[in-house]
């Protein structure tokens, strides 16, 4: 592929950015000997809608776990609006604009939905300790604010009237719904969705990918998701970065990662990839 | 030479804390259980220990009993209180410990009363001991040293040479994917509590051989600090155990021979305390991330 | 149909009404000597042991750590508290007041000192390190003898605990648990034990809110602990040892973990029960542990579950029966629980 230029954006034809949201710089992590993530180099505009794809165990669950600094990168950085995240816990980087959903749940199952939400919005809530012991006003007054917030947020995905059930009852696709209503709770500047539609049937991921175009409109925030559905990853996808081995091998348009023979090689392996590219073209 | 008696002194404690550490530490490593209960199965070998010797038996026939009684008990608390838990949160996997731990007292209070009652060591061991030089070096210190010693071969072995052992470090890897291979999960543990508790037997004929007191809580601290031991080590490795055992019986006899015997166990809590601060796992211990 | 609800502040009145009825009986009975100096003291004693249990079930129930150092924190107060009001330097009911607030700030600031480390290990590591602090406060309390005359025990503590004083602290300590609770503060603790990562994803401080719960969880075992005092007149550092501890994990766990409702009872029932079962007074710890046991094999939740008892809630659903049943008079409602 020839070198690289770090600062190369995602989505080529959305060089436009003069700020990017988010950029990481030869990102990169060892577990003990092994390296898992090497050289992991994006940039992310404001309002792209981008996805991670490649094949289980390529490391992109660990590269939302760097970004997200729940593990700290072994090299580069993370940039964030230009702010370098190499300090950031994984309380800060939230606080800066990072939010994310998780492969396997996270939910605060035992609270309600409404509640899994509030969490959520902890932070844009202000009221301090002894406010809430001695129910001051404010403490009235916000967590009216902050419970008629939730229940907005949770109207995106028509989830309004269940706020009073234990998360952990929900089915599995609303589980995953409500992961991303919590995250976008925490007013993030760049959404993070590790395999949203997992799970989900075909009629439940085209909602899904309706919803996620919207939240993307209606927040105006970018959003970087990792799945192995292509449909939705191609459907909704303005750039696609592919992993394999720690290592990202292609990045580009949708059109242009569907003709790349590499990304062929890594799915199907070595020898098929010229019978085979034309049907994974139009998978 | 009085640092030498008090060196020999404390490692015949240390090697009374390792044993008794290895129960933990093996029960540990395996299901993640700080089985509370192991210093009271110490208590209850102490007394089994007591009674057949009372009665005129031969001390390898009283020590074979008091190992054999100690290991059945182990197996018994295991499939009674801990395998109905084996999916259940570690919280409640833990009270049920405790839980079993106060049991143990309790019933032994009730069986042998809560008066204490003296050991008779020197049926169970030959007393006197050698001279080294100018030291005088009782044979029960030689003795337990070596048990210990030699217990702790026996059980690496075990551990790192048979096929059991790999079973055993298969499981405190991976339960799931050790059942896939074929291992027999429940087998395996139960087998690691009674190897546990047959090291915690060797543990309860020395210690009361040391201490000749038996009361029904006298396991609690015993436990306790061995469990420091475990932890000090590194729980979840043999040598860390090893090591934290023999570490916290020199520590405990050199408080003591500077005169602070009252605060003996402030000091060993503290140093734990201490050591975990600085390495949360302990000396020898792996550090497991969680993984998201 | 919207479901009857009761305007907050009625309800707060209703609550605030039956307090004072609470408070106005219990004092009545105390003070007229219907009962004995041993039932007084056994009054007294559930009042200290609910806000220990509380107190504990912040930390156990709602965080989800086992700390098993309640006792050092209980010491810790009642050994601040008992010492104050020795000195006797302020006028009794000052004293009383000042003395509760040390007993408590004192326990809480060890609690900090002991929460800040404890706290970056995680689970089983937490238990150990908080039972070695239990440990190491009775060594330390036994041994200065100069201060707390060791174990020949402190001697002369003014008996402040009357039956108004332990109301109004176990009032205060519950409705500050639970105001604690209902707020943002009491979702970031419960998240926490929820799905620690998941909370700090959503930008929950979990290390300063673990520190806070366990700094508020031994405040209030600090009061206990002065409580405690007042109301024995003399203190050992034997009263806090291990089995202290594990006595009041017992009742939280037994009440059911994360149940406020649960703690009070089992507080209750608990430390009534040995004194009416005097014959099986023998028996008492084997039963205990076995139901400890048992109760975690069958219902690890507790006996009471998380359920939480409201009293404005019943009388919502009674009304808004009543009125239902108004409405259709057929009363087809009848069947549903």
């Amino acid at each position: 592929m020839g070198k690289r230029d770090p600062k190369a954006p995602f989505v080529p034809h959305r060089d436009a950015y003069k700020a990017p949201i988010m950029e990481c710089v030869n990102l990169g992590i060892d577990f003990g000997g092994l390296t898992a993530v090497n050289d992991f180099c994006i940039t992310i505009g404001p309002t792209e809608i981008c996805g991670l794809i490649g094949p289980n165990g390529a490391g992109k669950t660990t590269i939302f776990n760097l970004l997200t600094k729940v593990y700290q990168p072994t090299r580069g950085s993370v940039y964030l609006q230009g702010i370098d995240t190499k300090d950031m816990n994984s309380v800060k980087a939230n606080k800066a604009g990072l939010a994310r959903t998780f492969q396997n749940i996270r939910l605060f199952k035992n609270m309600t939905v409404a509640e899994n939400v509030l969490v959520g919005l902890h932070n844009s809530i202000s009221y301090g300790l002894g406010e809430a012991i001695l129910r001051f006003p404010s403490y009235w007054r916000e967590e009216r604010i902050a419970r008629s917030r939730a229940l907005e947020l949770l109207e995106i995905f028509d989830m309004q009237d269940i706020g009073d059930q234990k998360a952990g009852s929900l089915p599995y696709g609303a589980q995953r719904r409500l992961e991303i209503v919590r995250a976008l709770a925490t007013a993030p500047k760049v959404l993070l969705l590790d395999e949203p539609a997992a799970g989900m049937n075909p009629a439940e991921t085209e909602e899904l990918m309706e919803n996620i175009q919207k939240i993307n409109k209606v927040f105006k925030i970018a959003i970087l998701l990792i799945e192995h559905d292509m449909k939705l990853v191609m459907g909704i996808c303005e750039g696609i970065g592919v992993l394999n081995y720690g290592r990202l091998i292609a990045k580009g348009t949708p059109a242009e990662i569907q003709r790349n023979p590499l990304v062929v090689e890594a799915y199907l392996g070595k020898g098929q990839s010229d019978s085979e590219s034309g049907g994974e073209d139009s998978a | 030479m009085l640092f030498v008696s008090q060196l020999i002194n404390g490692l015949q404690l240390g090697s009374i804390y390792a044993l008794v550490a290895l129960g933990y530490s093996m029960v540990y490593g395996i299901i993640k259980l700080l089985n509370f209960a192991h210093g009271d199965i110490i208590m209850v070998g102490g007394y089994i220990a007591l009674f057949t010797l009372t009665f005129g038996q031969h001390p390898l026939i009283a020590a074979a009993l008091t190992v054999a009684g100690c290991t059945v008990l182990a197996i018994v608390i295991e499939k009674l209180a801990y395998t109905p838990l084996r999916f259940a949160p570690r919280l409640s996997l833990l009270i049920t410990a405790i839980g079993v731990s106060i049991l143990l007292q309790n019933l032994a209070q009730y069986f042998f009363s809560a008066t204490g009652r003296s050991f008779p060591g020197h049926l169970l061991l030959p007393q006197g001991g050698i001279a080294l030089g100018s030291v005088q070096v009782a044979y029960t210190s030689i003795i337990t040293i070596l048990t210990s010693l030699i217990s702790m071969v026996i059980l690496t072995i075990l551990v790192r040479r048979t096929r059991l052992g790999k079973a055993m470090r298969a499981v405190s890897e991976d339960q799931d994917a050790a059942r896939l291979m074929g291992i027999n999960v429940n087998s395996v543990i139960t087998f690691t509590f009674a190897v546990g508790a047959a090291l915690a037997g060797i543990g309860a004929l020395m210690y009361s051989v040391r201490y000749p007191l038996m009361f029904p809580t006298m396991g609690a601290m015993l436990g306790l600090k061995a469990f420091v031991a475990a932890v000090f080590g590194g729980i979840g490795s043999i040598p860390g155990a090893m090591l934290g055992g023999y570490a916290i019986g020199m520590l405990e006899v050199l408080v003591t021979a500077v005169g602070l015997s009252g605060w003996v166990d402030g000091v060993v809590f503290m140093v734990l305390i201490c050591v975990l601060m600085v390495r949360p796992t302990g000396i020898m211990g792996r550090s497991i991330m969680e993984k998201v | 149909m919207k479901a009857f609800t009761i305007p907050t502040p009625v309800r707060y009145g209703i609550n605030t009404a039956l307090l004072i009825l609470f408070l106005i009986a219990g004092n009545a009975i105390t003070q007229s000597g219907l009962l004995g100096r041993a039932q007084n003291a056994i009054i007294i004693q559930v009042g200290f042991f609910i806000i220990l249990a509380v107190s504990l079930n912040l930390v156990t129930g709602y965080l989800g750590q086992l700390p098993l150092g309640h006792a050092g924190f209980m010491a810790v107060g009642a050994y601040a508290g008992a010492l104050f009001w020795r000195a006797h330097i302020l006028p009794e009911t000052l004293s009383i007041v000042v003395g509760l607030l040390l007993a408590g700030v004192v326990a809480a600031l060890f609690g900090i000192l002991i929460g800040v480390p404890a706290l970056r290990l995680r689970g089983d590591y937490l238990a150990i390190i908080t039972l070695g602090f239990g440990e190491i406060i009775r060594v330390v309390l036994t041994n200065l003898d100069s201060i707390t005359y060791g174990a020949r025990g402190l001697l002369n503590i003014p008996r402040h605990s009357s039956f108004l004083v332990v109301y109004i602290c176990v009032i205060i300590s519950c409705a500050v648990i639970h105001t604690l609770m209902k707020s943002r503060h009491g979702r970031a603790i419960l998240s926490i034990r929820e799905n620690e990562i998941a909370a700090e994803s959503c930008g929950v401080k979990t290390t300063y809110y673990k520190v806070m719960a366990f700094a508020v969880s031994a405040f209030f075992a600090g009061i206990a602990g002065a409580l405690f005092a007042g109301n024995l007149g003399i203190l050992v550092p034997a009263n806090f040892d291990f089995m202290t501890s594990i006595n009041i994990l017992m009742i939280v766990v037994l009440g059911g973990l994360g149940s406020m409702f649960g703690s009070v009872v089992a507080a209750a029932v608990l430390t009534f029960l040995p004194f009416v079962l005097q014959p099986l007074a023998d028996y008492r710890m084997i039963i205990y542990s076995l139901m400890l046991i048992i109760v975690m094999i069958f219902k690890p939740s507790g006996l009471m579950g998380s359920y939480d008892f409201s009293l404005s809630r019943i009388l919502e659903k009674v009304i808004g029966k009543a009125l239902s049943l108004g409405r259709d008079k057929g009363g087809k409602n009848h069947g549903k629980a």
